[in-house]
């Protein structure tokens, strides 16, 4: 039995919902031919200023564009207000649990997680037991992924802990959309997210080491050009005013951290790193990385350097460890969850197994350590076939998967090619981290653009939206 | 400023104006071609080969082509990803490097590039010969201009604005000593008197490449005459192409760079020298020495001052 679908404007008249009522009447009034034609601009744009993803590989075009949809998805005040102090302590709890599992490890010691899920986690570093962080932070730069199911229903889908990426979509998509429909979004009163780089170097002085008197110096580390994200990587350092670094261009010497530049050497206090924690350092971590600095760990460890996020900061994460976020937020806090987590099954335990194998055609199952929609099923969009072959490789390494219920995400309105249908979506809200905790309002609105779909990873196929939320 | 950063720039703009006389040696050639072929005697088809030597491909032309034919040589110095300094490898790389730094460049400087790059794909390569040929190389030239006028309108006046200033005045001197050298490398057909007819088309032509035929009537308000072209292109500070003038600006850039760092390198002193020897020279003394030396001994000296740029800010 399949679940009613929830439409986030409504899809008759006499249910449209407040918010959209004006989009809605938009829609009627504006011919499709101006939409088409309003989309090839917002290409166009994006070409223009080169937002690409960058796929080497795979051959075609390895600059690609995620596709845009050019109507906004809204959000009331009083949902993001709920959203926004959901996230909020969620990610306090997340934060509070990295320290403590670097430190005191008192969540382990109350039996409240398994041990041994936590200290033998491939994400766990136990480079960082006993290192001091600033304000003892360590997902200084969040992403959460949530869903909607009904008017009042939000789920956390997923906690990004390490590099998250994204959020240069949603100020690109905000930045076109202002500039596609001046019209529409002046009927609006609509929440600005642009100082959401502000927010940011903010944030990441406000973690400098203890040396630091001034302004401390800023970099972002990118792998380079030829990762997906540099776009994103560019556009931060950009529109924050300061150094975009690659390896090679920063070295270490006794413990301090330099960046090679026309005057000579420069001191940096704060990388905002966007490698991965094993390519960071070759002298610690792999070996044969080029993207890291040799001597990183060391400088960190002696206090002259904060990397944000935190080395080790993805055992937050892991999706084996989401299920625990709720006892988390409960353990630091002392809080009931504000933004529910969704019910899953950790394949590792024998009878959730068998529950699980069981009901492969109602269940979404995913790799614990994948991303990016790869390696995962869904059981009810699956052949016989693809859930067989599925589920031999689950009983091979049962520990390496979990399972959840097939949610039945909201749907929004979407210009596709048979006109505006609605396409299920996903948010992608940012939550900063440093002295304080910041949530510019707002996130990345991921679309599923074909029909029927739940797929919203723009690997696969999936688009972005403007993400508007209005203001009370 | 990150040295890489520096270091990005300045090959940025130096390969857009390789890009744009690449297209303008290519459009001098073309129009030498297109002279009476009774004039050209037996030598037909030389100007080609001699745009070969002047933008310092030869050697790998020849290791893939026997013969240089028009479209042979057209489709390397403008397609051919094999040479490096082909009109196509020239936009592409300075693009490559334009995404490398991003947040150096501004946006109008970015699109310039960026959109070069992307219109490029659209030139059809097996249409080059005649107007087509003139359009793409047009469109060539209106694109590094577009670039140039992006760089000294939108970008600070600060180190990240002279490194790429540096850059294009570095390839700007080397490819103008290049085009004056073409006289050299063009050998005349014997029987023909230097100073004919041939001579003087190939003379106008040099001053045309450099977009100096005009400029030149307005200075020197006589005819087409060698030592006055040399003078023009060599020492004359109010033509922006001449080698005095990229020279002056070269040094321009490294004091306002000393300026701004409280430092001065290798690099000022070459500078000042390359400057100061143009200042006092004098056009009967370089064709005493002999055009050619001069030209290949400025070359050179040219080429030093790239490299204890380099070495003085760009390696780190």
């Amino acid at each position: 039995m399949a679940p009613a679908i929830f439409d986030e404007m409504g899809l008759s008249d006499q249910e449209v919902r407040t918010a959209y009522r004006t989009l809605r009447d938009w829609l009627k009034e504006t011919p499709t031919e101006i939409l088409t034609l309003r989309r090839e601009e917002a290409e166009t744009f994006f070409r223009r200023i080169g937002i690409t993803f960058a796929v080497y590989g795979e051959g075609g075009d390895p600059e690609r564009i995620i596709p845009f949809d050019i109507i906004p998805r809204i959000l009331e005040a009083a949902e993001w207000e709920q959203i926004s102090a959901g996230l909020i302590q969620r990610v306090k709890a997340l934060n509070a649990f990295i320290a403590d599992v670097y430190g005191k490890q008192e969540i382990l010691k109350a039996g409240l997680i398994p041990a041994e899920q936590v200290l033998g986690n491939e994400t766990y570093r136990p480079e960082m037991r006993g290192l001091e962080v600033a304000h003892n932070v360590y997902t200084h730069i969040a992403g959460i992924d949530m869903v909607r199911v009904g008017p009042e229903e939000f789920y956390v889908l997923e906690d990004n802990c390490r590099t998250p990426s994204g959020v240069s979509y949603m100020l690109e998509n905000r930045e076109i959309t202002m500039r596609l429909f001046p019209d529409l979004f002046s009927r609006y009163n609509v929440a600005p997210v642009d100082h959401y780089c502000d927010d940011l170097l903010h944030t990441l002085s406000s973690v400098a080491p203890r040396h630091c008197e001034g302004d401390p110096t800023v970099v972002v580390l990118t792998p380079g050009v030829y990762n997906s994200a540099y776009y994103e990587h560019s556009f931060l350092a950009d529109q924050m005013g300061v150094e975009l670094v690659e390896g090679p261009d920063l070295y270490v010497k006794n413990d301090v951290v330099y960046m090679r530049t026309t005057q000579g050497a420069l001191r940096v206090d704060v990388i905002y790193r966007r490698v991965d924690d094993e390519f960071l350092d070759p002298s610690v971590f792999n070996k044969d990385s080029v993207l890291g600095v040799s001597g990183l760990m060391s400088a960190y460890r002696a206090g002259n350097l904060t990397l944000t996020n935190a080395v080790g900061a993805g055992i937050a994460d892991d999706k084996a460890i989401y299920t625990y976020v709720p006892r988390m937020i409960e353990f630091y806090l002392g809080e009931k969850p504000i933004l529910k987590n969704v019910p899953t099954h950790r394949c590792g335990e024998p009878n959730e197994l068998a529950y699980v194998l069981d009901r492969l055609d109602e269940l979404v199952v995913k790799e614990v350590h994948g991303s990016g929609g790869y390696g995962m099923l869904v059981g009810p969009k699956a052949t016989k076939e693809e859930r067989a072959v599925f589920a031999e490789r689950i009983k091979a390494a049962p520990e390496k998967y979990i399972a959840q219920p097939t949610l039945a995400l909201s749907t929004c309105p979407t210009f596709v090619n048979e006109g505006v249908a609605p396409r299920h979506v996903d948010l992608r809200p940012f939550i900063l981290s440093g002295k304080e905790i910041r949530v510019v309002p707002g996130g990345l609105t991921r679309v599923a653009l074909k029909e029927g779909s739940l797929v919203v990873n723009s690997s696969q196929g999936g688009g972005t939206k403007d993400t508007w939320v209005l203001r009370s | 400023m990150l040295s890489r950063t520096a270091d990005n720039l300045f090959w940025i703009a130096r390969y857009m104006e390789r890009a744009e006389n690449i297209a303008r040696m290519l459009r001098v050639t073309d129009r030498l071609s297109l002279m009476p072929s009774g004039t050209l005697g037996a030598n037909a088809g030389a100007e080609w080969a001699s745009t070969l030597i002047v933008s310092g491909t030869e050697s790998a032309f020849y290791e893939k082509f026997e013969e240089a034919t028009p479209e042979n040589v057209i489709f390397y110095l403008a397609f051919d990803r094999d040479n490096p300094s082909s009109i196509r490898s020239c936009i592409e790389t300075a693009r490559r490097n334009a995404r490398a730094v991003r947040t150096a460049l501004t946006t109008e400087q970015w699109e310039a590039l960026n959109g070069t790059w992307l219109e490029l794909p659209a030139w059809d390569e097996s249409r080059m010969r005649g107007s087509g040929l003139h359009r793409f190389l047009d469109w060539v030239k209106e694109r590094s201009l577009l670039f140039h006028g992006a760089t000294v309108a939108t970008m600070l006046r600060r180190d990240s604005y002279y490194f790429t200033r540096l850059g294009t005045f570095i390839e700007r001197g080397d490819n103008t000593a290049r085009i004056l050298d073409v006289k050299y490398h063009l050998l005349l057909p014997e029987n023909v008197e230097v100073g004919g007819g041939i001579d003087f088309y190939q003379w106008a032509s040099i001053l045309r490449a450099v977009s100096g035929y005009r400029s030149y009537h307005v200075l020197y308000k006589e005819g087409i005459k060698p030592w006055l072209i040399a003078d023009f292109l060599i020492l004359q500070e109010q033509m922006p192409r001449s080698l005095i003038s990229c020279a002056a600006d070269i040094k321009a850039c490294l004091d306002k760079l000393a300026e701004q760092y409280g430092q001065r390198h290798e690099s000022h002193r070459v500078a000042g020298q390359i400057y100061s020897q143009l200042c006092f020279g004098k056009v009967d003394d370089i064709f005493g020495q002999g055009l050619h030396e001069f030209l290949s001994q400025f070359i050179e000296q040219n080429n030093r001052l790239g490299h204890e740029i380099s070495r003085s800010y760009l390696v780190g």
